[in-house]
């Protein structure tokens, strides 16, 4: 009796619930929102632009001039703001990446699994071949193609990878999905296909779809910082977590705080959003509740 | 001296028991509060005894056992005493309860694929287990596997050994379970719902193995059960629980007999419904069978046979399965067909392809003069409002994304688009009501339901269009028997209320008596008899139905006693390698050599009736 009035909820308000309950996410969440937040409100905090140079103060150390609170680089250039716009930066390209590629994987990977037979066969054919192209060698041919338009490349060439591993656990799961019985009640009742696809298997995916989001999206920050990093991805003068890192790298004895306060960031969201995943993973795993 | 109702009515009270439960309690923790499963239940058992535990699922009756063995979930707490022979279980250590969970009491639980490991083949879980309880050479521990799977009478058990769970058949792995819950020679075996997910045939072999058992090894039987008629032939004991109490002990045939407590009255009225011992008023169908011969063919069904292609491999060839051959039917308004037969024989695969849901093979479905197979897509899709299908699963049935309003809403949207939000809604609670749901679930979501609850609105949403057929896939297997009862009741009203035809499968005869005017019984995918359900349970032709017809447990513990004494082993032969002549001729008793030679053909005595038999005239 006490269940089934517990049990009154819905499934997504059940795994909220098993969320907030976990100190790690709650935890997880709010440096999240912090640093968005900051990344965010950042140019409205300080007078600087993430370009504009202060010739007075050249590798300054964080706090040593009211101004600069993160310190400055070799040319003058707020590191706070630089680092913040690189966070923005960062997780814009990251979030868009994977909202790219998550609604590819999952469309690709439901109608492959759904309609079977020799169109899955040849659809996954061609996962097959893209994952086999050396994607770094993707990367630097379209770099190389587009040089004016670094962002953009840089989100094609992650997006075009990332879709890949959505459309394989989309496509696995919607073929345990397709023998369901409720799938076959559909059918019997003369819903047409797409729809079916459309309000049966999607839904009933999107729960292993949200979990490995949020796991995608520190993947392609990584990604996209280890592009940079490499000068393949955000160019100078712009700012991204990973050519911060890149340059503070150089600078590592002279002014070791330009590589600790960007790679500081990028550990705390990878950590956080890492974190969240496991949550989120563990908040809709039916054998939990 | 005193005389509890439990000391009391034992007999031979002599023999000290091996399992005394005394007030036993279990409660779960919850976040919500401490949930009470069981409370002071006290039961006994003694060596060469069975005590029958029955009542509905939540009534407590596996947690009380699980408790005694130590196998309650992470927040489950027992209290009062068990006690196994000298141990005290519930206070006893880790390795304690390890000794008597090995050595003292063997178990064996309803699905018996879960209970296996997949991995390891038949012979190396039983070698396992004996390894472990005795120092034998490997080859002497294989002697010993063979000669349990023997003793289980399992067929050809030396090539079963070296096979993998997978490769059996459910009444095979419940036999294996055995073998290995005897490995240890337990005082004590526990067998939880044994039968429950197995035909009514294998049910009755199963229970048969049971009893043997029992008297052979003065071993101790604790059966736990929904089904009195599984209880009935085998136990000398029988206690009913209900919510987590024990509200009835006594002997079997007192209990079953002359049941004192209300509860116990009902449960046994429900289970003699099942075995056609008792009228059940409400479910007599409305219509008979002659005044449907002028109603339109609603479903006509010509030499249908469905082969499914197996081991599809890069190079090697294919196998041919056939789950259905030439199987023909008619259905016209108003009428109800029963399908009967074990697991395997085709009933499900009939109804899949009468309603175009696979692929056939060869012959002709028409509905309601049309065939479908020749339709656009679209047309086809525009015709399924018509006929309807009610799953056997009934949670697996539902989408668990949608809430109970949605998933009966669905055929609206798709047959009725011109119905706005709000009349669709009134729709859907009209048709709630109707099933015998309150407006209040329609915002619930599948699994906060019951089973009984789920089956109710895959009904309502078969029913809300005025389908003009609903084809019923063993709707009532995976329900409680009052439940079952329920459902049979609603669909008996639903069916009376209408001109809905019903085609209703069921490997139950009990239940397809009570809804079905005419029964056509299938084995192997090919059709045995049809006949008149009256005619068909008051004088079978078909021997194959005979032994359905036997395998019927009984409420009564003298009939049940007798029918298991006379039960006969053996299960359908695999459907890629049918026998020769007559598929049922390698189970039939009175098989002659005409039988492996020729294919007995269909013959019609009377209109509406027909049998595949070539001894029928002299037999009957």
């Amino acid at each position: 009796m006490t269940e089934r009035a517990a049990a009154a909820r819905g499934r997504w308000s059940d795994a909220a619930r098993r969320l907030k309950g976990n100190p790690l996410v709650v935890a997880a969440l709010a440096v999240l929102a912090a640093v968005t937040v900051l990344a965010v409100a950042a140019p409205l905090l300080t007078p600087w632009g993430y370009d504009s140079l202060d010739w007075r103060h050249l590798a300054q150390p964080p706090a040593r001039v009211a101004a600069h609170w993160f310190g400055t680089d070799r040319l003058g250039r707020d590191l706070f703001v630089r680092t913040l716009s690189g966070v923005r930066l960062s997780l814009l390209i990251s979030v868009l990446a994977s909202a790219v590629s998550l609604v590819i994987g999952v469309l690709w990977g439901a109608v492959a699994g759904f309609a079977g037979g020799r169109t899955d066969g040849w659809m996954m054919r061609f996962v097959d071949v893209l994952y086999s192209l050396p994607y770094l060698f993707v990367v630097i041919i379209l770099t190389s193609l587009f040089p004016s338009n670094n962002i953009a490349v840089l989100l094609l060439a992650l997006g075009a990878v990332g879709w890949l591993t959505t459309a394989r656990i989309v496509r696995a799961q919607t073929l345990a999905l397709k023998r369901r019985e409720f799938i076959e009640a559909a059918r019997a009742s003369g819903v047409a296909p797409g729809a079916i696809l459309l309000r049966h298997v999607v839904p009933n995916v999107l729960g292993p779809v949200v979990v490995y989001a949020t796991l995608i999206v520190p993947q392609m920050i990584l990604s996209e910082s280890f592009l940079s990093f490499l000068g393949l991805g955000v160019q100078e003068p712009r700012a991204s977590l990973g050519n911060l890192i890149y340059v503070g790298a150089q600078e590592l004895e002279s002014a070791p705080w330009m590589l600790l306060l960007p790679a500081a960031f990028l550990v705390a969201l990878l950590l956080s959003l890492n974190l969240l995943g496991d949550g989120l993973r563990d908040a809709f795993d039916p054998r939990e509740r | 001296m005193p005389s509890t109702l439990a000391s009391a009515e034992r007999p031979g009270g002599a023999l000290p028991a091996v399992l005394n439960l005394a007030r036993l309690g279990v409660t779960f923790d919850t976040p919500r509060g401490p949930v009470v499963a069981a409370e002071d239940v006290t039961l006994s058992v003694a060596p060469g005894e069975c005590l029958g535990v029955v009542g509905e699922s939540g009534a407590g009756k596996s947690q009380v056992f699980l408790a005694v063995m130590g196998l309650l979930a992470a927040n489950g707490r027992a209290s009062g005493s068990a006690r196994f022979q000298e141990t005290e279980l519930l206070a006893a250590t880790p390795a304690a309860l390890d000794r008597v969970r090995g050595a003292g009491i063997g178990m064996v639980f309803q699905d018996p694929m879960t209970s296996l490991t997949p991995h390891l083949t038949v012979g190396d879980q039983l070698t396992e287990v004996l390894l472990r309880h005795a120092p034998l050479g490997a080859a002497a521990a294989r002697e010993r596997a063979l000669t349990l799977l023997e003793r289980v009478q399992l067929t050809d058990p030396a090539e079963r050994l070296g096979q993998y769970p997978h490769e059996l058949s459910g009444g095979m792995r419940q036999r294996v379970m055995i073998a290995l819950a005897l490995a240890s020679n337990p005082p004590l075996l526990i067998a939880d719902e044994p039968t429950t997910s197995l035909d009514v045939t294998v049910q009755a072999q199963i229970l048969a193995l049971l009893a043997a058992l029992k008297r052979e090894r003065e071993m101790a039987l604790i059966l736990i059960t929904h089904d009195l008629g599984a209880v009935a032939g085998l136990a000398d004991r029988v206690a009913v629980m209900r919510q987590g109490r024990v509200i009835e002990v006594g002997t079997a045939a007192r209990v079953l007999k002359t049941p004192q407590d209300p509860y116990t009255r009902r449960l046994v009225l429900d289970a003699r419904r099942l075995d056609g011992t008792a009228d059940s008023p409400k479910a007599t169908p409305a219509r008979q069978a002659a005044d449907a011969a002028r109603e339109p063919v609603v479903l006509a069904v010509t030499d249908l046979s469905v082969d499914f292609g197996v081991g599809r491999g890069w190079f090697g060839a294919q196998a041919r399965l056939a789950a259905l051959s030439r199987v023909s039917l008619e259905l016209r308004a108003g009428e109800s067909l029963g399908i009967v037969g074990e697991s395997g024989c085709g009933k499900s695969t009939l109804a899949r392809a009468a309603l175009q849901l696979l692929r056939t093979t060869s012959g002709r479905v028409v509905w309601l003069g049309r065939a479908p197979a020749q339709l656009p897509a679209a047309e086809l899709r525009s015709l399924r409002r018509d006929l309807q299908l009610i799953f056997q699963d009934p949670l697996g049935s539902l989408d668990p994304r949608m809430t109970v309003e949605e998933i009966v809403a669905e055929p609206l949207r798709v047959h009725e688009r011109a119905l706005d939000v709000r009349s669709r809604r009134a729709a859907v609670l009209a048709t709630l009501a109707h099933v015998g749901l309150t407006a209040e679930l329609a915002g619930r979501y599948p699994h906060e339901l019951s089973g009984g609850e789920c089956q109710r609105v895959g009904i309502a949403r078969a029913v809300v269009l005025g389908p003009k057929l609903l084809v019923c896939d063993e709707p009532l297997s995976a329900l409680d028997l009052p439940t079952q009862q329920q459902i049979v009741t609603l669909l008996a009203a639903l069916r009376a209320a209408s001109q809905m035809a019903l085609l209703f499968i069921s490997h139950n005869l009990g239940l397809v008596q009570q809804l079905c005017v005419r029964v056509l019984v299938l084995y192997l995918g090919r059709m045995m008899e049809l006949a008149p359900a009256a005619a068909l349970y008051a004088a079978p032709r078909h021997p194959y139905s005979r032994e359905l017809l036997a395998a019927l447990p009984s409420v009564d513990p003298d009939i049940q006693s007798a029918r298991l004494k006379a039960v006969r082993s053996g299960e359908p032969p695999s459907p890629l390698a049918p026998p020769s002549g007559c598929v049922y001729r390698t189970r039939c008793p009175q098989a002659r050599p005409v039988c492996a030679e020729r294919v007995p053909a269909w013959e019609e005595p009377a209109a509406g009736e027909g049998i595949a038999c070539h001894r029928w005239r002299e037999l009957s």
